[in-house]
Parts: structure tokens; C-alpha cells; sequence
């Protein structure tokens, strides 16, 4: 019990530690203009894709031999819901923008 | 002290205005008079407003839908009115009143009538179809309910208090910006979407969990009742989609207090990214509205033509798949803002493809009914209405579909008649289907049916004769929202239409009457057994009204029509050997006090009071703190007052009451074929 806890606390701890680094990345390279254009977004697009993972594995619990099944269609299928509404919507408001120009 | 709220806010600027005012204060005053003669206050605030139980909050959710959908329907026949004299003059309403009716309108009949109506009928009908004696968080229902009633109390207050949006129910950017709306109508419109928005994910959330995890042993997903499988497709939908409409509309709140420039016309901003995620939530949402509506389409269509759902597992899939297509068709609704041909096309075949699930759903009810024994209960009458209305709104809704056809259709009241054919018959029908087939179930009595199928009769020939004429003046070139016009030749069509508007307000006077008189002869109608119609689901089971906890024994479940097989099979009325203390959640006046909080906070808003809105804010989250740290949330009903329930409900049902199931032993059941012998 003592010892699942101890493991348990860990988790917690790197999980907070790995996500107050993804967190700040983005914050440093914004803040201190390390980077600008298009290389900024794609780096704080994957900081927040990583940053959501790392909070379903740490805090969620989630493993893929673990989770139970239903579970894992579930958010499978929120990725997919989530795929289509940002995936469409960058898709449409590119397409108006270089037809604005 | 006061923001932005000074006595010019008081609506001077119309006799109109002033009287709608006058009617929501005097309608105030006189419940509060009528609450207080009867001193009814201790018993409505101890046994209903602080309830947790979710059939009571179910009942509250209907009459919050029925109060805003009369107050949504003046705004429709003010409008019908307005239209049907303006030609060529002001008519009676001033075009800035004109136009905060309109918003009002459609802000009030989605959010405030619709949402509360299926919600309510959801609350109180699911937890009983999966055989669960309350949804999974009885509270966070509470606040649901109460954050609803909040976005309503917020849009009620503007028309005595400031002025309503009138940048339409989609309030569009740059129009509902700042800088061209300073006044505070968006701001009501905004905070009684984010308030209310908050409650309905909530509940959305609590009906997935619900339904995954509650539904009692053998009801396995493939069993699960029409209804219960199109709540759980909603909540879903809701889960998603509600975030998207909370976001947007927080946006365009941080433009308009906080000069922030997500809209706006300059600076940046982008007002189309504002009807993109308005619609990633906006088409999502007449699914949600329409699915539930489906599913009591399919309990009702079985249930009086004595057959089994025909096709159940393709009205299964249907429902996944309209689902999840809801979510890919959502450029359709602008067309013409001017994206590619490819993208144009893309979303058009999507929103081709969503009408075959549809069609599927529409045969599989009709074969229901084929060569079944019909009855024309009130319930059953307006499920045919639907069929036949709702399949023209949707030849015209794959007519605008194609872009081309868009562009010409689009903004006009072919538009209009469009998405009325589409939620009048194909949501509020359901509804209005729904409140005849389980208000025995809600209060133990039959609704008086004569009533019934006269405000039927009403409301589709009040529909057709008010929303035809708007796809004819469609194609004479009428757009939408006009407050006046010069065509003489569309002033006939419009007349037409104000007459089904009152031929509509006739079909509404009929159901207050028949709530008045099935209430006066309540004794004559009651409901002895639970199940006044030979229903086929669980819901049938429990007492009407049932008891606190539902089922005293949880149901064991065998087939997909579990009810009518334990009818059968001859288990339906039998005492258990013993019975077991049941816990039940134990009310909370946190839930109304949230509601309350939620309704200053957005007022405080609003007026730009900002010391109310921290204190609303802080004391929210007070009221958070305080129920999760109380441990003692539950109460215990020990067995031998349930046995006293139980044997009460049991003793007063005899052979007489109950349906001879001996003439329902199934022919051939699995095939849907009729069955043998007589009703």
C-alpha cells in the first residue's frame, strides 16, 4: 500500500515536473523573441499536443494495457471529434485567408 | 456602485417595450402572490427548488420550457404581426424593438425551450429506462437546472432592465462588437448563453456517465431503450460541442469588456473565425436538439402500434451515425462566406450524406406501424404529424445543401421555413409527443386526450399555414428579419402566415387547457399500475409517480423490450422475498444558490458592476468548496419503509388493472411481424 502510494507521488511529481517544462518553452521562446513566424506556433502546437499527453498519462493514469477498453474508444473518439473541429477549422480559415490576399 | 446601470434603463422607449415589461413584472408579482396565498413556500423550497431527485428536477426542467416557450411565442406572433401591416410603413414596431425580438426569439426557443425540454424529459425518463435508481451526480443536476434557469431569469430581466441583443440569435461580429453595439443586449445575450452553456455540459456529462456506468445487470448497450440511446449520442454531442459555443462566446465577451481584438474588424482580428466556431457548436447542436426527439418518436411509434421497433439495430447505428456526421457538415450554414469551391463541395456532400441516416430512421418507424395495431393517442398522433411534415424539411434542407442553390436561398426566408420545418415537427412535436406519452409517468394521471389531439390539429395546420408562405416569399426574394418592406406582392403571403401564427397560439391555448382540465379530473385518469399504455421499456415499470429511489429491486433484464417481456413472462408485478435499505442523495439548497450566483454574476456583467460580480464569483467557488468538503451528502431509506411503499403500490393494482398479456405472446417478435389476437 505504502509503497503503490510512494509510486503513485512520484508520478504525480514527474508529471507536473515534465508539464511546468512544456509550459514554459513556449513562454521562454515568446517572451524572450528567441523565435518568430510560423516556427513559434509549431512549437507551442507540439508543446500543448505533448503537454495534453503527458496529462492523461501522469494524471490520468492512462496505459494502454491497463485502461480499460471502453475507455480507450472513448478517447479515441474524442481524438477524432477534436481532429475534425481543429483540423476543419484550420483547413477553412486558410483556405479564406489565401483567398483574401 | 451601480456600472453602467442608471434609471435610463428602464424601457421608455416604446409603449411595446414598456408593456412586455409590465407583463414580466405583473407575471412575477402574481406567482410570488399566488406561492405566497397558498403558502406553498416551505414545501416548493423543501421539497422541489432544493431537490436532487431527478425526476422532480425533470419536472421543473418542462415548466421552466413551457413558461419561455409562451414568452418565446409572443415574440414569434409580434413578429408575424409586424410583417403581415409593414408594408410600405413603420408598422407598430420601432426597428430597434423589431430587432431585439427577433434575437430574443431564437435565443429563447434553442436555449430556453428546447434544451430545457429535452433535458427535462431526459431527467426524468432515462435513469428509469436503464434501470437506475438516480443519474450519476444528483447534485451537479441540481446546479445544471439552476444555471439554466439563471440564462433564462438573464433574458427575461433584459426586457425589463436595458435592452435585448439585436444582433440576431448568431449575434455575428463585427455587428455585435463593441464598437458598433455599446450598449448592453449582446452582453445579456452572452452571459445568458455562457451561464446557461456551463449547465448544460454539466448535464451532458453527467447522462454519458449515467449511462455508461448505471444501467441496471442484462441491460446491455445493445438493449438499451431508443430514447436512452439517443440521449447518450446528445450527451455526447453536448460534451463536444457545448465547450465550442462557452469559448466563443467568452471571446467575444473579452472584445467587448476587455479590448481584446478576436473579432474585431482591425487589429487582427477575424470575425469569421466567430461564425466558424459558432457553427462547430451550432450544427452539433440541431442534432441535440432533434436526436431525443427521434428517440421518443421510436418509444411512441412501438408502443401504439403493439409492435416491436422495427430495425432496431439500424435505428442504432443511425443515430451513431447522424452523430457523428453532425460534426462534419457545420460550414453549411455559411456557405457564402466565401471559401474555395473544394471546401464549398466538401461540406455540401456531407451534408448530402446526413439525410440517409435520417431517411433510414424514417422507414424503419414506418414499417413499425406497418400492419400494426394502431391507436391514435395524442402521442401517436403527433409522431404521424412529424413524419409527414419532417420529410419536407428535409427535401428543402438537401435542396440547400448544394452551394450554388445556397447562394441564391441564402439569408431568405426559405431559409427560415427551412429550419422551422426542421425543429417545429422534428423537435418540439417530439416533445409536446413526449410530455402525452409520460406525463402519467411524471404525476400519476392520464392527460385529457380530446385536448390533446386538438392543439395537434392546431399546431400543424398553424405550422403549415405560417411557414409555407415563407418558402414561397423565399423565392420572390424576401430575405429574413425584414421589419418593413415595398413588394406589395408579398404582403398576401404574410398575411397568411400571421393567421398560423394564431392558429399556433390556439394549438398553445389547448395544452394550457388540457393541463387545466386533466388536472381538474385527475381522479377519473389515474395511472394505477405504472404502465397506462402496454409499454415495452423499464420506464413502465416503476409506480406513477414512482417512488424516490425508482426500483426497489433492480430490474433483470432479458430482452430489448425488457418491460413487455417481464409482462409476459409474468414477473412484471411480483414482490421480491425481501427488501434492502436503499441510499438516496440528500437535497442541497446549494444548487438554487449556485443558479442564483450564476444569475448575479452574469448581471454584474452585464452593467459593468464589477465589485457584485467578484463577490457572485467568489462566493460561487465558496459554494463549491463548501459541498466538497461535506462528507455527508447521503441519507439512508432503511427496507422497512420501502416494503410499506412497495406493499402499498403492490396491494392497490388487481387483476383488472393490468394488460392480459396472454394475447401478446409474440409471433415471430424478432421479425416485427403483427402479432396474434386482440388488443
Amino acid at each position: 500500500m505504502d509503497h503503490s502510494a510512494e509510486r503513485s507521488l512520484s508520478t504525480y511529481l514527474t508529471g507536473f515536473a515534465l508539464a511546468v517544462v512544456l509550459t514554459a518553452i513556449p513562454f521562454t521562446l515568446v517572451w524572450g523573441g528567441l523565435l518568430t513566424g510560423p516556427a513559434v506556433y509549431a512549437v507551442i502546437a507540439v508543446a500543448a499536443v505533448l503537454q495534453v499527453i503527458v496529462h492523461l498519462v501522469f494524471f490520468l493514469h492512462l496505459d494502454l494495457k491497463s485502461t480499460p477498453a471502453e475507455n480507450l474508444f472513448f478517447l479515441g473518439f474524442a481524438a477524432v471529434l477534436i481532429f475534425i473541429m481543429v483540423g476543419g477549422s484550420l483547413w477553412i480559415m486558410m483556405d479564406l485567408h489565401h483567398r483574401m490576399m | 456602485m451601480l456600472g453602467r446601470l442608471t434609471l435610463d434603463a428602464i424601457p421608455l422607449y416604446s409603449w411595446v417595450a414598456m408593456g412586455g415589461a409590465a407583463v414580466t413584472v405583473g407575471g412575477g408579482i402574481a406567482v410570488f402572490l399566488l406561492i405566497t396565498y397558498l403558502r406553498a413556500w416551505k414545501v416548493l423550497w423543501t421539497d422541489w427548488l432544493t431537490s436532487v431527485d431527478h425526476k422532480k428536477i425533470g419536472i421543473m426542467y418542462v415548466v421552466l420550457a413551457l413558461v419561455m416557450l409562451v414568452r418565446g411565442f409572443v415574440d414569434a406572433l409580434m413578429m408575424r404581426a409586424q410583417q403581415a401591416v409593414a408594408l410600405n410603413n413603420e408598422g407598430y414596431l420601432p426597428p430597434e424593438h423589431f430587432e431585439q425580438i427577433f434575437s430574443s426569439h431564437g435565443t429563447i426557443m434553442i436555449f430556453f425551450v428546447a434544451m430545457p425540454f429535452l433535458t427535462g424529459l431526459i431527467n426524468i425518463i432515462v435513469p428509469q429506462q436503464i434501470g437506475a435508481r438516480d443519474v450519476a451526480f444528483p447534485f451537479l443536476n441540481s446546479v445544471s437546472l439552476w444555471l439554466t434557469a439563471a440564462g433564462a431569469a438573464l433574458v427575461l430581466v433584459s426586457l425589463v432592465v436595458g435592452k435585448f441583443s439585436t444582433a440576431g440569435w448568431t449575434g455575428y461580429p463585427p455587428y455585435s462588437g463593441i464598437e458598433y453595439n455599446p450598449g448592453v443586449g449582446v452582453d445579456y445575450w452572452l452571459w445568458a448563453l455562457i451561464v446557461s452553456g456551463v449547465g448544460s455540459t454539466a448535464s451532458g456529462i453527467n447522462f454519458i456517465v449515467t449511462i455508461v456506468k448505471n444501467r441496471c445487470p442484462g441491460m446491455t448497450y445493445m438493449r438499451m431503450p431508443m430514447f436512452t440511446w439517443t440521449t447518450l449520442c446528445i450527451s455526447i454531442l453536448i460534451a463536444f460541442a457545448f465547450p465550442a459555443l462557452t469559448v466563443v462566446a467568452a471571446q467575444l465577451t473579452l472584445d467587448r469588456t476587455l479590448g481584446f481584438h478576436f473579432f474585431t474588424n482591425g487589429d487582427g482580428g477575424n470575425m469569421m473565425l466567430f461564425a466558424n466556431l459558432l457553427w462547430i457548436w451550432g450544427h452539433p447542436e440541431v442534432y441535440i436538439l432533434i436526436l431525443p426527439a427521434f428517440g421518443i418518436f421510436s418509444e411512441v411509434v412501438a408502443t401504439f402500434s403493439r409492435k416491436r421497433l422495427f430495425g432496431y439495430k439500424s435505428l442504432v447505428y443511425a443515430t451513431a451515425c447522424i452523430a457523428i456526421l453532425s460534426f462534419t457538415v457545420w460550414l453549411h450554414h455559411f456557405f457564402t462566406m466565401g471559401s474555395s469551391a473544394n471546401v464549398n463541395a466538401v461540406f455540401g456532400i456531407a451534408t448530402m450524406i446526413i439525410a440517409v441516416p435520417t431517411g433510414v430512421k424514417i422507414f424503419d418507424w414506418m414499417f413499425t406501424m406497418y400492419r400494426g395495431r394502431i391507436e391514435f393517442h395524442p402521442s401517436m398522433v403527433f409522431t404521424i404529424g412529424f413524419m409527414v411534415t419532417f420529410v419536407i424539411g428535409g427535401v428543402t434542407g438537401v435542396l440547400l445543401a448544394l452551394p450554388p442553390a445556397d447562394y441564391l436561398m441564402h439569408n431568405s426566408t426559405f431559409l427560415v421555413a427551412h429550419f422551422h420545418n426542421m425543429l417545429i415537427p422534428g423537435a418540439l412535436f417530439g416533445y409536446f409527443a413526449g410530455l402525452n406519452y409520460w406525463f402519467p409517468k411524471a404525476f400519476g394521471f392520464k392527460l385529457d386526450a380530446k385536448w390533446g389531439i386538438r392543439s395537434f390539429w392546431f399546431w400543424i395546420i398553424g405550422f403549415y399555414l405560417a411557414f409555407m408562405p415563407l418558402y414561397v416569399l423565399g423565392f420572390m426574394g424576401m430575405s429574413r428579419r425584414m421589419e418593413h418592406y415595398a413588394d406589395p406582392n408579398w404582403q398576401p403571403y404574410l398575411i397568411v402566415a400571421a393567421l398560423g401564427a394564431i392558429c399556433v397560439l390556439c394549438g398553445i391555448i389547448c395544452i394550457a387547457i388540457q393541463l387545466y382540465v386533466s388536472a381538474k379530473n385527475w381522479g377519473s385518469a389515474r395511472d394505477i399500475t405504472g404502465d397506462p399504455w402496454n409499454g415495452r421499456t423499464l420506464d413502465w415499470a416503476t409506480s406513477s409517480p414512482p417512488a424516490p429511489y425508482n426500483f426497489a429491486v433492480q430490474p433483470d433484464v432479458r430482452d430489448i423490450d425488457a418491460f413487455h417481456d417481464m409482462k409476459i413472462r409474468g414477473v412484471a408485478y411480483q414482490a421480491p422475498a425481501n427488501y434492502e435499505d436503499i441510499v438516496m442523495p440528500k437535497s442541497s439548497a446549494l444548487g438554487p444558490i449556485i443558479g442564483a450566483l450564476g444569475f448575479v454574476l452574469g448581471f454584474a456583467f452585464v452593467w459593468y458592476i464589477w465589485w457584485l460580480a467578484a463577490l457572485a464569483l467568489v462566493l460561487g467557488l465558496v459554494c463549491v468548496g463548501i459541498r466538497a468538503c461535506d462528507d455527508d451528502t447521503d441519507f439512508v431509506m432503511p427496507a422497512s419503509e420501502v416494503a410499506k411503499i412497495e406493499g402499498a403500490r403492490l396491494a392497490q393494482i388487481t387483476a383488472a388493472d393490468m394488460h392480459d398479456m396472454q394475447d401478446f405472446v409474440p409471433v415471430g417478435a424478432a421479425s416485427g411481424a403483427p402479432l396474434a389476437g386482440r388488443v
